[in-house]
């Protein structure tokens, strides 16, 4: 196996950006391009805030939704139609 | 315990949640219910932290110990855990908050990614797009509860 404290190549280097450029959605690849690294970490970087935010605004409309609940009926509920999904 | 191939549900459809996906979903609901449990009373805003610690434990423990950003997201869960009993002092973990100034790209991103401070380059990008799978995959799953979750609470 490849020492990763030598000198890494660039071979897998590409390979990882492009690994890293294939989970971003389409919509953020078309803007990251495809020769730029740089391009591609920002994008990437954009792209975890926004999952962030994400995660913020559903972790409220959960909390909501939980206000609302009143018995642990409705949480097998919940775990019954997830199951279904 | 692993699941069996068998599905209890007479669905024909593939289900959206294999094996691995299913046992992130129980934690994170398992979590859920923690919550409703143990504060019923509180503020949307806390509850709804907790529930982002929540979401960012479940993924952190479901990936284990294999990986530099679950560990780094373990650390500092139970880090802040330690301070907020000590402090009382309430604080979301997993979401590092900090303006950003003129840095590098690749800085940018050690920052964000837990535990990506001082990686190398190599490590930073394989363990992005570890991250990056399963944080969109928490989203899809707290999406998935919220659509279920929401018409029919009773």
């Amino acid at each position: 196996m490849s020492n990763r404290r030598s000198r890494v190549s660039e071979e897998e280097i590409n390979r990882l950006v492009s690994k890293l450029q294939s989970l971003l959605p389409e919509t953020r690849q078309r803007g990251a391009g495809r020769a730029s690294a740089a391009k591609l970490l920002k994008e990437t970087c954009n792209y975890i805030r926004s999952l962030n935010r994400d995660v913020d605004d559903l972790s409220d409309r959960l909390s909501a939704i939980m206000a609302t609940m009143d018995s642990s009926s409705a949480e097998a509920e919940m775990v019954r139609s997830l199951l279904r999904s | 315990m692993k699941s069996s191939t068998r599905n209890p549900n007479p669905n024909p459809d593939t289900p959206r949640f294999g094996p691995s996906k299913l046992m992130v979903a129980f934690r994170f609901l398992r979590a859920l219910t923690l919550v409703h449990r143990t504060a019923p009373n509180s503020s949307n805003a806390a509850r709804s932290r907790r529930i982002q610690r929540a979401a960012f434990a479940s993924m952190a423990y479901s990936a284990g110990p294999r990986r530099a950003w679950s560990r780094a997201l373990l650390w500092r869960l139970h880090f802040h855990r330690a301070r907020r009993l000590c402090a009382g002092r309430s604080r979301a973990a997993g979401v590092p908050r900090r303006p950003s100034t003129t840095r590098s790209p690749a800085d940018e991103l050690r920052r964000l990614v837990p535990g990506g401070t001082g990686m190398d380059y190599c490590s930073l990008l394989e363990e992005t797009a570890d991250y990056i799978r399963c944080l969109s995959e928490q989203v899809k799953l707290m999406q998935s509860v919220v659509d279920s979750g929401g018409p029919r609470g009773r």
